[in-house]
C-alpha cells in the first residue's frame, strides 16, 4: 500500500506547473474539462444454510470507486480512489481498505505523447502484452511507469513502455520493458496509397525482469517475448493474424519447466449488408506470462489470450458453464454466421427475421510427457497439428423476430460440452453435456411501458442436473425498471438442493445516474463481465448499487 | 509531511481548478480509436456539420446495447431525415470479439458510423462505467446529455432531445 501512496503525490504536483505556466490562467482554465464516474456496490448479507451462504461477520460489505479525469488541450491527469470495506464476497481477498490506486499525468507535444503513472495499453491482439481493468470483477493489472508514443511519420507509430503491474494495493515484483511498432503500409508506402487493400503490420517485444530467489533451480531473471502481426482488409474481407513467442519462463503455472511458449491467433471475417461470417482459430502452448512467476488466478498477467467462444448473456448460458482460456495449452476454433432474412421473403415475413449461428470448440494441445524433471525440465513435446482432449464445445443458434408492433422475440438453442475437470479444476468430475433453450419475448404496452420475459431451461444429466430460469422485467422508460428472477435447480440429484434462487430488483435511471436495489439469493458459480470470469460464493441478502458518470 | 495528506491536497488542488472550468468546455476528448478496417481514427474528428451527434457505447456481448441499437436502426432513416443527426456506435469489444463487430454491424444492416475502442481509452476519457452508455453532442460539438443503460422505449426520449438540439434549443 505504501508504494502507491508514495508515488501518488509527486504526479499531481507534476501536473500543476503545466496549468500555471501558460499565458493566462483564466484562458487556460476555460479550456479544461473534467469527466469521471463513481460506483458504490453494497451488500447486506443474510446467512442462508439452504444455499450454503456463509455468515459474514461484518454483515455489510462494500466496494466503491471514483474516477476523475481532467483534460486541458493536450494535457490530461486523473486518479481513481478505490475502497473495499471490506470487499464483497467473491472479490479477491487482496482488496482490503481504501486508497488512491491509480493516478497518471500525460501530455502530447506534436507527434510525441508521454504518460507517467498508471496506464492501460495493449500491443496488437495482446498475446504478449495487455493491461486492462474489469472493475466489476476486481480485475486490474494496470501498469505503473512510463509510456511513450511517437507517431514517427506517415502511418508509423512507435510505443515504448516500462513499469510494474498493479497487484491489489501493491505492485508485482517484475519490471516490464516493452516496445511496439505499427506500420499502416498504405500511408507509409506511396504506391499503396490508392490501393483497395489496406495493410497494417506490427511487431512487438516485451521483456520481464524478476530476481531469482529459488534455491533449487536456476531461473531466468529476464524473460523475453516477441510477436508479429498483420491486418489485411479489402472491401468486405478482413484478416487478422498474430504469432507470439516467449523464451523459457518457469513458473507455478507450467510446473517450472524450461520450455519456450508460443501462440498463434487468426481471425478472418466477411461481411456485406445482411450477411456476416467470422472464422477464427488459435493455438497457445505454455503462454502464461506474469510479472511474478509464483502468482496464479488473474493476478499479474502480462498478456491476454482471448477465449474463442461466444460470450453469452442469458444467465444459465453465461454463468453455469462459461469457458476461460487454458493458459498452459489450447487449440480453439470458432465460426460465426449472421444472416438477415429480408422483409417480404418467406422466412422474413412482414417484419424480417435474423438468424445467428455460432460454433466453437476448445481442446487441449496434443502433448507427450518427457519425464525430465531432474534433467532438462522441458516438460513435454507437442505436435502442432494434433488435437488433444476436449475442453469445451458450444453450438448455438439464435433467431430474432418481430411479430407485430407490440411483440418481438429472440429464441436461442445451445448445446454445450464442458470439461469440469480442467476448467474448474475438479479432478475426476465428468464432462457436462447440456442442452439449453431460451425464449426472450418483449411486449410493448405503449412506447414507454414494456414487459420482457425470459424463460430458460438447461437440461443435463451431469453436475447439478436441470435448471430453469424465469425473468420478468417491466420497464417504464426512461427512468424506472422492476424485475423478478427465479433460477430453479429442479433437477438436482440431491432433492434437498432443488433450490429456488429468487431475486427481485428495481432501479432508477436519470441521465448519468443509476440506482438499483435488489433482494434475493445469488447462486455460487462463475460470474463474468466482459469476458473475464471469477468464482463467486453463494450469498443472500440486500444489494444496493449506485453508479454515476459525469 | 504525511503522504496521505499530501496526495489529498493535490487532489483538492486539481478538483478546485477543475471546478473553475467545469461549465466552460464539454467537447469530445481527442482519443485514438479504430475503424472497422483496423486503421486509426481520432475522436476529435467526430463532426456532423453543426448537426447533433449521438455517441453510443456498446459491445457485441451486451444484450441491452444491441436491443437499443437495433431499435434505433429501424427509426434511423427518419431521424436523419428530420434532424440530420448522426449516430456513432463505439464498440468496447476487445480482441476476443473485435472480429465480430463488422459482421454484426453489416449483418444487421446498421447505417451507423462504427468504431472500436479495444483498449477502453475513449471509454475512460468519457467516464463510461458500463455499457450501454449514450452521449448527445450538440451542433457546437459540446456534450450536453448522457444516459446509462437502456430500457425499451428510451429511444423516444432520446429523439425528443435530438429534435430540440437540431432546432438549436437548449436541453439542459
Amino acid at each position: 500500500m505504501k508504494l502507491l501512496y508514495k508515488s501518488s503525490f509527486a504526479l499531481f504536483f507534476l501536473s500543476i506547473p503545466f496549468l500555471i505556466q501558460a499565458q493566462s490562467f483564466d484562458e487556460v482554465m476555460n479550456k479544461g474539462q473534467i469527466r469521471g464516474n463513481f460506483q458504490l456496490n453494497m451488500q447486506y448479507y443474510e446467512e442462508d444454510s439452504i444455499i450454503g451462504a456463509q455468515d459474514v461477520p461484518e454483515k455489510i460489505l462494500s466496494n466503491g470507486f471514483l474516477n476523475l479525469i481532467y483534460t486541458n488541450g493536450s494535457f490530461s491527469a486523473g486518479f481513481r480512489y478505490e475502497s473495499y470495506l471490506n470487499a464483497l464476497l467473491g472479490f479477491p481477498p487482496g482488496y482490503k481498505g481504501s486508497g488512491l490506486v491509480y493516478r497518471y499525468a500525460s501530455f502530447t507535444e506534436g507527434k510525441l505523447s508521454v504518460t507517467v503513472g498508471n496506464f492501460y495499453e495493449q500491443f496488437g491482439n495482446g498475446l504478449i502484452f495487455r493491461t486492462y481493468e474489469e472493475r466489476g470483477l476486481g480485475y486490474d493489472n494496470a501498469m505503473d511507469g512510463v509510456r511513450i508514443k511517437y507517431k514517427l511519420f506517415d502511418g508509423i507509430t512507435l510505443t515504448g513502455i516500462t513499469g510494474k503491474q498493479r497487484l491489489f494495493f501493491d505492485y508485482g515484483e517484475g519490471i516490464l520493458r516493452g516496445f511496439d511498432a505499427e506500420v499502416y503500409l498504405n500511408e507509409t508506402v506511396k504506391s499503396l496509397k490508392e490501393s483497395k487493400t489496406r495493410i497494417i503490420l506490427g511487431g512487438s517485444a516485451v521483456s520481464k525482469y524478476e530476481a531469482d530467489q529459488n534455491d533449487q533451480l536456476v531461473l531466468p531473471e529476464n524473460v523475453a517475448s516477441f510477436a508479429g502481426r498483420v491486418n489485411l482488409s479489402r472491401g468486405k474481407i478482413n484478416v487478422n493474424a498474430e504469432y507470439a513467442y516467449k523464451y523459457n519462463d518457469p513458473s507455478v503455472d507450467n510446473g517450472f519447466i524450461y520450455k519456450s511458449g508460443e501462440a498463434l491467433f487468426l481471425q478472418t471475417s466477411y461481411s456485406q449488408k445482411g450477411l456476416g461470417i467470422v472464422l477464427a482459430a488459435k493455438r497457445n502452448d505454455n503462454m502464461s506470462f506474469r510479472s511474478e512467476r509464483n502468482q496464479d488466478q488473474q493476478n499479474l498477467l502480462i498478456n491476454f489470450l482471448p477465449a474463442l467462444t461466444k460470450q453469452h448473456t442469458y444467465n444459465l448460458l453465461a454463468t453455469l458453464y462459461p469457458y476461460a482460456t487454458q493458459l498452459n495449452g489450447e487449440i480453439a476454433f470458432q465460426a460465426d454466421l449472421i444472416y438477415k432474412f429480408k422483409k417480404g421473403t418467406f422466412l422474413g415475413g412482414k417484419r424480417g427475421m435474423d438468424i445467428q449461428m455460432n460454433y466453437s470448440t476448445a481442446n487441449n494441445i496434443d502433448t507427450t510427457l518427457l519425464n525430465d524433471e531432474s534433467t532438462n525440465r522441458q516438460g513435454y513435446t507437442s505436435d502442432y497439428f494434433n488435437i488433444g482432449e476436449v475442453y469445451f464445445k458450444d453450438f448455438n443458434v439464435m433467431i430474432t423476430k418481430k411479430f407485430s408492433k407490440k411483440v418481438k422475440g429472440r429464441f436461442t438453442y445451445a448445446n454445450l460440452v464442458y470439461n469440469q475437470d480442467i476448467i474448474e479444476g475438479k479432478p475426476g468430475a465428468p464432462k457436462v453435456y447440456a442442452n439449453i433453450g431460451i425464449a426472450d419475448v418483449t411486449y410493448k404496452f405503449s412506447t414507454r411501458h414494456s414487459l420482457r420475459t425470459e424463460v430458460q431451461a438447461l437440461i443435463t444429466e451431469q453436475d447439478n442436473g436441470d435448471w430453469a430460469t424465469l425473468l420478468l422485467e417491466y420497464s417504464y422508460s426512461p427512468h424506472w425498471f422492476v424485475a423478478f428472477l427465479d433460477q430453479y435447480n429442479y433437477g438436482n440429484p440431491d432433492s434437498d438442493r432443488q433450490v429456488h434462487y429468487y431475486n427481485a430488483s428495481f432501479g432508477y435511471n436519470n441521465k448519468g445516474n443509476r440506482i438499483s436495489l435488489s433482494y434475493g439469493r445469488q447462486r455460487a458459480g462463475i460470474f463474468c463481465v466482459g469476458g473475464v470470469c471469477r468464482v463467486v460464493p453463494a450469498s443472500s441478502g440486500v444489494f444496493l448499487s449506485v453508479t454515476s458518470s459525469f | 509531511m504525511n503522504i496521505r495528506k499530501t496526495s489529498l491536497i493535490c487532489i483538492a488542488l486539481i478538483v478546485g481548478s477543475i471546478g473553475y472550468a467545469q461549465n466552460q468546455n464539454n467537447g469530445i476528448p481527442a482519443v485514438d480509436v479504430q475503424k472497422l478496417d483496423g486503421t486509426t481514427f481520432n475522436t476529435s474528428d467526430l463532426k456532423n456539420n453543426g448537426k447533433p451527434i449521438i455517441i453510443n457505447f456498446w459491445a457485441t456481448w451486451c444484450s441491452p446495447c444491441k436491443r437499443e441499437l437495433n431499435n434505433i436502426a429501424e427509426l434511423y432513416e427518419d431521424w436523419q431525415e428530420e434532424t440530420g443527426v448522426k449516430l456513432v456506435a463505439l464498440s468496447i469489444d476487445d480482441t476476443r470479439n473485435m472480429a465480430k463487430v463488422a459482421p454484426y454491424v453489416n449483418g444487421k444492416g446498421w447505417e451507423y458510423d462504427v468504431y472500436i475502442d479495444p483498449n477502453g481509452d475513449f471509454k475512460r476519457a468519457l467516464g463510461v462505467n458500463n455499457v450501454p452508455h449514450t452521449f448527445l453532442v450538440d451542433g457546437n460539438g459540446q456534450i450536453v446529455w448522457q444516459h446509462n443503460s437502456y430500457s425499451e422505449g428510451d429511444e423516444y426520449e432520446l429523439f425528443e432531445l435530438v429534435k430540440k438540439l437540431s432546432a438549436g434549443e437548449s436541453i439542459k
